[in-house]
């Protein structure tokens, strides 16, 4: 038990993250670009197509799994700022700034991907479905976060005042669902409904099971990479950089 | 530093950074009951950051403030000091007597009883019912320290009381810092240039960016 | 509870000095009233059907551009800090100040809504469910602003960066309360939007001060 706090303290500390960060990132990518390659193989080629939709369900293989990393890296900034806020861990901070944009461009890939979704299904680029808008609120609240950091000169302030809105915002996240879906409902007219992919026959489902797993690996190599960066361009003037990469700026 | 136990404030190695520069520290200095410090630097030397860091308004990055030798609380501190930022600290739009009073009810201290005699000491006599953005620079720093006196805080923590005033106000400041310190207070004082220190028992703190002795 | 009374006294003092000031929203909001007619049409059944939108969007980007008032004067004169020494909960001290704030920037909105129900044609038995999904709804929004506007207070001219940060907080509000004057509209039932709406408040009463301080003492950090 001992050894796991001390990992975790250590790896806390700016010096180590950088070690951490450097030796991970790059094979996180390359499993990640496998099993990207492996699933959209499966998702394009290898399973049959839709009884109802034909072929135009395989966008599913992307949009489900963006749809997931979109909801899931807004809740893992949300937690990575609450811990920096109350105990105040730099790589915290770093981890959580650094997650936002890449959750931006999962969200931006849902909703693209849904769009692209719509235009065979239901003849149309966007509609209000209560999924889509809810996932654009999203997007909004990810670049308010972005905004905000980059607004702020205390690059530690920056952080802990965009971490407390993402704060405010994962409490905001499932609201915006529920009142979107009651909307929904009651303006009902053309709306068509999303045929869900609930009842999957177990043959189309290994590409997106490969696929979710290759996005949380892509997630963990991006974010290594950008906190690193953040991480670097912070540090410049201590010590273990110097000593690391050199007094060149 | 061995009298930890009876030293109003007191600061242990304390450092402050913002974007990874250091700002000032490790410092580590007191004040007791009965004396001022007055902290002397440039300007940008941090002597502004360092009343704040003393004031828990800004968290240092290492190191630790203590009040009458217990850890730092927002509570203690509210008790037992008053600080004196550089803005004026209270309402353009509110009268002198106004702005006073509304201080006093904060901290449920006694009104009116004290105030227009207090308003009287500071020079302003007359203004009470003068809105204070209709007040000269000067006159509105005689209001932040009669609010600072109308406190009845222990410790004071000003930072350039002596700005915006003339020399009869500096003696003036002098005279209230003097009569504070000999009714028991602590006052730590910061300034940037060579006024006349109160003459009260008085040790320096110099600062310049990275670098401190006291 | 002498000390909530004065806080309360001196921020109505400062409003009332500055009462001309609770005219702008006003007209904001009715300018943005009469914006739609010009661009949609004077037709009146078509105003009639967006009536409860447009009033709705006109109270919600009214309440956005007053946002930056709320801390802004006390954070420029010094005022700010000394409340944060003061020996009284910050909670309470934003509690008053977002209390005043709504009586002096939605309120008056609040009152001309009748005459926006007018000019755009709104049936005259939606009325009822306008006004009181427009209070709550206002309150809702000073309430969730406090706490958005508390955080972008280190940040120069943030008047743009506090909107866009604000207007996603603000869905669930618009949705719930336009969501009501439209089901009021078709005949359906929207008593349980109002609820709803009442429950949110209910909660950020107690929520919203508390979250603002924190969001105070980490942007003056």
């Amino acid at each position: 038990m001992n050894k796991i706090i001390l990992w975790f303290n250590q790896t806390g500390s700016p010096a180590r993250f950088d070690v951490f960060a450097t030796r991970w990132a790059k094979p996180s990518f390359i499993l990640a670009f496998l099993l990207l390659a492996i699933g959209i193989y499966g998702a394009l080629l290898s399973v049959p197509a839709d009884y109802k939709q034909g072929e135009s369900f395989r966008i599913l293989y992307i949009h489900v799994p963006a749809a997931w990393m979109s909801l899931s890296i807004f809740v893992i900034m949300a937690l990575q700022s609450a811990i920096a806020l109350v105990w105040r861990i730099k790589v915290c901070e770093l981890i959580a700034m650094a997650s936002a944009p890449v959750g931006a461009m999962f969200t931006a890939v849902t909703l693209i991907s849904g769009a692209v979704w719509g235009k065979p299904t239901w003849g149309t680029w966007w509609t209000w479905d209560p999924r889509l808008t809810s996932e654009l609120v999203l997007l909004f609240l990810y670049l308010g976060v972005m905004g905000l950091y980059s607004a702020i000169d205390d690059r530690r302030a920056a952080a802990r005042a965009a971490g407390f809105l993402a704060i405010i915002g994962m409490v905001n996240v499932p609201i915006v669902h529920f009142a979107v879906t009651w909307w929904n409902t009651l303006h009902q007219g053309e709306t068509i409904r999303l045929i869900g992919p609930s009842k999957m026959d177990s043959s189309m489902l290994w590409p997106l099971l490969t696929l979710v797993v290759a996005t949380k690996l892509w997630y963990i190599g991006s974010v290594l990479v950008r906190a690193r960066v953040l991480n670097l361009q912070q540090e410049t003037q201590k010590q273990w950089a110097i000593e690391r990469y050199g007094d060149t700026p | 530093m061995s009298h930890a136990e009876n030293s109003l404030i007191q600061a242990a190695a304390l450092c402050f950074s913002r974007n990874e520069e250091r700002i000032f520290g490790p410092l580590d200095f007191h004040v007791h009951a009965g004396e001022a410090l007055l902290v002397r630097g440039d300007n940008g030397a941090g002597k502004t950051t360092l009343l704040r860091v003393l004031a828990g308004l800004l968290v240092p990055e290492s190191g630790e403030v203590l009040l009458n030798g217990d850890a730092f609380s927002h509570e203690a501190f509210v008790v037992l000091a008053a600080y004196l930022g550089h803005k004026h600290g209270h309402k353009a739009e509110l009268t002198v007597l106004q702005n006073l009073r509304f201080s006093a009810q904060l901290r449920g201290l006694a009104e009116d009883a004290g105030l227009e005699q207090l308003i009287a000491e500071c020079g302003l006599a007359g203004y009470e019912d003068t809105a204070a953005g209709k007040l000269s620079a000067g006159q509105n720093k005689r209001l932040s320290l009669a609010r600072l006196k109308a406190q009845g805080s222990r410790l004071w923590l000003m930072d350039e009381p002596y700005a915006n005033l003339d020399l009869a106000g500096i003696a003036w400041v002098n005279a209230l810092i003097q009569a504070h310190v000999a009714d028991g207070g602590g006052a730590l004082i910061s300034s940037h240039g060579a006024y006349a220190a109160p003459e009260v028992p008085v040790r320096t703190l110099e600062i310049f960016r990275s670098a401190a002795y006291a | 509870m002498r000390k909530s009374r004065a806080l309360l006294q001196r921020d109505l003092s400062l409003m009332w000095q500055k009462r001309s000031d609770a005219i702008q929203p006003m007209l904001f909001a009715l300018m943005v009233c009469v914006m739609f007619p010009l661009a949609l049409g004077s037709e009146p059944v078509r105003l009639a059907q967006s009536a409860g939108a447009v009033i709705w969007v006109a109270h919600l980007l009214a309440s956005l551009l007053v946002l930056d008032n709320l801390y802004r004067s006390d954070l420029e004169d010094g005022s700010l800090e000394q409340l944060l020494l003061a020996p009284v909960p910050l909670p309470m001290v934003i509690a008053s100040k977002v209390a005043v704030h709504w009586l002096t920037t939605a309120l008056p909105v609040l009152l001309i809504t009748p005459l926006l129900a007018q000019l755009l044609f709104l049936p005259e038995g939606l009325l009822p469910v306008l006004m009181l999904s427009l209070t709550l709804g206002s309150l809702l929004m000073s309430l969730i602003g406090a706490m958005v506007a508390a955080l972008t207070l280190g940040i120069r001219r943030s008047g743009m960066i506090l909107a866009l940060m604000a207007l996603p907080m603000y869905v669930p509000v618009l949705v719930f309360g336009a969501g009501s004057v439209y089901s009021a509209s078709q005949g359906l039932p929207w008593l349980g939007a109002i609820w709803l709406m009442c429950a949110g408040l209910a909660l950020l009463l107690v929520l919203a001060p508390w979250a603002a301080a924190t969001a105070l003492r980490i942007a003056l950090n």
